[in-house]
């Protein structure tokens, strides 16, 4: 929505134009947002959970520029950051830009500001898991969620394990097979999980929350 | 190198270092025999958390990093192989010195007691201890490598005001002899997780990473991630693949070791005949 022009309505009556802010213009030629739909305490909760230092961003779009993903997101960081400043909590929750972010802090380094942009993406990850918002990348969601389960059952996480749950998840036995077989003639994936003793330990910490939990 | 005092440390491996990268353990106990550093491994130690954990329940990333923060001896500083495992357990040691009161909680959880003043520090930095500039012994053979940080060692804002790791693996391998060629993309970000779930993406930028070594006129690449060193060479699509090297694996060649046959056997691109080539291995 940040190829075109963009501009503020509220209700019909165009209230002020956003200057679009990334070149190209290959997208729609114009994106609305609706005033009436601004939640006002969206920034401030983002912002009280994250830590992230919202306010010092000018919108220079550094984050943008370095990202390696940004060709992967439908939204780039400084999109999210300027939707999140508006208020525009449906919009944020459902890009894909906050699950494909993978914690590089590539652009928090460049960041004039510091402002910690990833802190501020796994917030609205979680944000969009507790509001049950619809997830735009789940297969990065199931990732997640496998992982966090095998830590769940072995107290490690067991490669081999979390691969073929994802396959059958997916269906997708063929997809990588090549690499699977390589890694396993190289003994790069162990068959047997390594477990730690104290699994009790680390039962208690999962909330039952995470057995039902499906992208 | 055998006169060195010995130095204990407790030894935090990672679930990657113990699997997929396993031959990065080896070499680095191997490496540590030679240095004189005797590596405890943490008792019954757990995942860190990892980014899944983090990104969708930040409490149980932080509660699993802290059980094994509440078994690591206050007395030996916490050695720690895989960056993102450094970059998590620091971050929640940090909370855990900086806040009583999440500390007293954690050590209510567990019953044990939990010391703000435990060390914890990367392998590379105990090597950078040493010394490695008077270290007379081990010879590379001009073997020209390109560094390959990737992007955890690289400053997470978090830690903004912890040590920073730029240069230091060039410095300890051209004390053994390796030239580095540092004008590649030495701390882009590697693909890291979504090596899984979107493979064609993470192959283009691997494939650039690489690019950038061959052009900047690298024979390899060492990095010190076990992820990394995996992602970069079963994501890589190009023709002339490069072989990646763990640090320790290389670190370990260069102060001499002879049972690198299994450690280089287990990469899935040959590093063998480079190696032949410079005269390293038999």
């Amino acid at each position: 929505m940040f190829n075109g022009e963009m501009s503020v309505k509220s209700k019909g009556k165009e209230a002020f134009a956003v200057q679009p802010l990334a070149g190209g213009g290959n997208g729609p030629s114009a994106a609305f947002i609706e005033v009436d739909n601004l939640d006002r305490e969206f920034a401030e909760e983002v912002e009280r959970r994250s830590q992230a230092g919202l306010r010092r961003c000018y919108f220079c779009r550094s984050c943008g520029n370095g990202c390696p993903f940004v060709e992967a997101m439908d939204l780039p960081p400084y999109g999210i950051m300027r939707l999140v400043h508006y208020g525009l909590r449906e919009k944020v929750l459902a890009a894909n830009t906050i699950w494909i972010c993978a914690n590089c802090h590539t652009c928090s380094s460049q960041c004039p500001m510091a402002v910690d942009i990833a802190a501020m993406m796994n917030t609205l990850c979680q944000m969009a898991l507790e509001e049950r918002a619809k997830v735009a990348a789940p297969d990065i969601l199931n990732f997640h969620l496998e992982v966090v389960r095998s830590i769940e059952r072995h107290g490690r996480t067991h490669k081999l394990g979390i691969m073929l749950r994802l396959k059958l998840l997916t269906g997708e036995w063929f997809k990588d097979m090549d690499i699977g077989l390589m890694m396993l003639a190289k003994r790069k994936l162990d068959l047997r999980p390594s477990r730690i003793r104290a699994l009790k330990e680390i039962h208690r910490l999962f909330l039952p929350y995470w057995k039902v939990m499906k992208p | 190198m055998s006169d060195r005092n010995i130095f204990e440390y407790s030894y935090f491996p990672g679930c990657s270092v113990i699997t997929t990268a396993w031959e990065s353990n080896q070499s680095l106990m191997q490496a540590c025999q030679t240095l004189g550093l005797n590596l405890v491994e943490l008792e019954d130690w757990n995942c860190c958390g990892s980014s899944s954990a983090f990104t969708i329940d930040p409490e149980l990333g932080f509660n699993l990093s802290a059980r094994n923060l509440s078994m690591a001896d206050p007395q030996r500083p916490l050695l720690v192989m895989c960056p993102r495992c450094l970059h998590y357990l620091r971050k929640v040691h940090q909370v855990i010195r900086q806040d009583k009161t999440v500390r007293k909680a954690q050590e209510r959880r567990w019953r044990r007691p939990l010391s703000p003043d435990l060390e914890i520090i990367h392998f590379l930095e105990v090597v950078v201890k040493l010394e490695p500039r008077s270290w007379k012994q081990g010879s590379l053979n001009g073997l020209k490598f390109m560094p390959y940080f990737g992007c955890t060692l690289f400053r997470p804002p978090a830690l903004r005001r912890e040590r920073y790791y730029q240069g230091e693996i060039d410095k300890v391998l051209a004390a053994l002899g390796a030239v580095p060629v540092t004008q590649g993309l030495t701390t882009h970000c590697c693909g890291s997780f979504l090596s899984v779930v979107r493979p064609e993406m993470v192959s283009r930028m691997v494939n650039r990473i690489i690019q950038s070594a061959q052009m900047a006129g690298a024979e390899c690449l060492v990095t010190v991630c076990a992820l990394c060193q995996l992602n970069l060479e079963i994501r890589c699509t190009l023709e002339n693949k490069l072989p990646v090297f763990h640090f320790s694996e290389i670190l370990a060649l260069g102060l001499g070791a002879k049972d690198y046959e299994s450690w280089f056997a287990r990469h899935l691109v040959d590093p063998r005949p480079l190696l032949w080539e410079r005269g390293l291995i038999k």
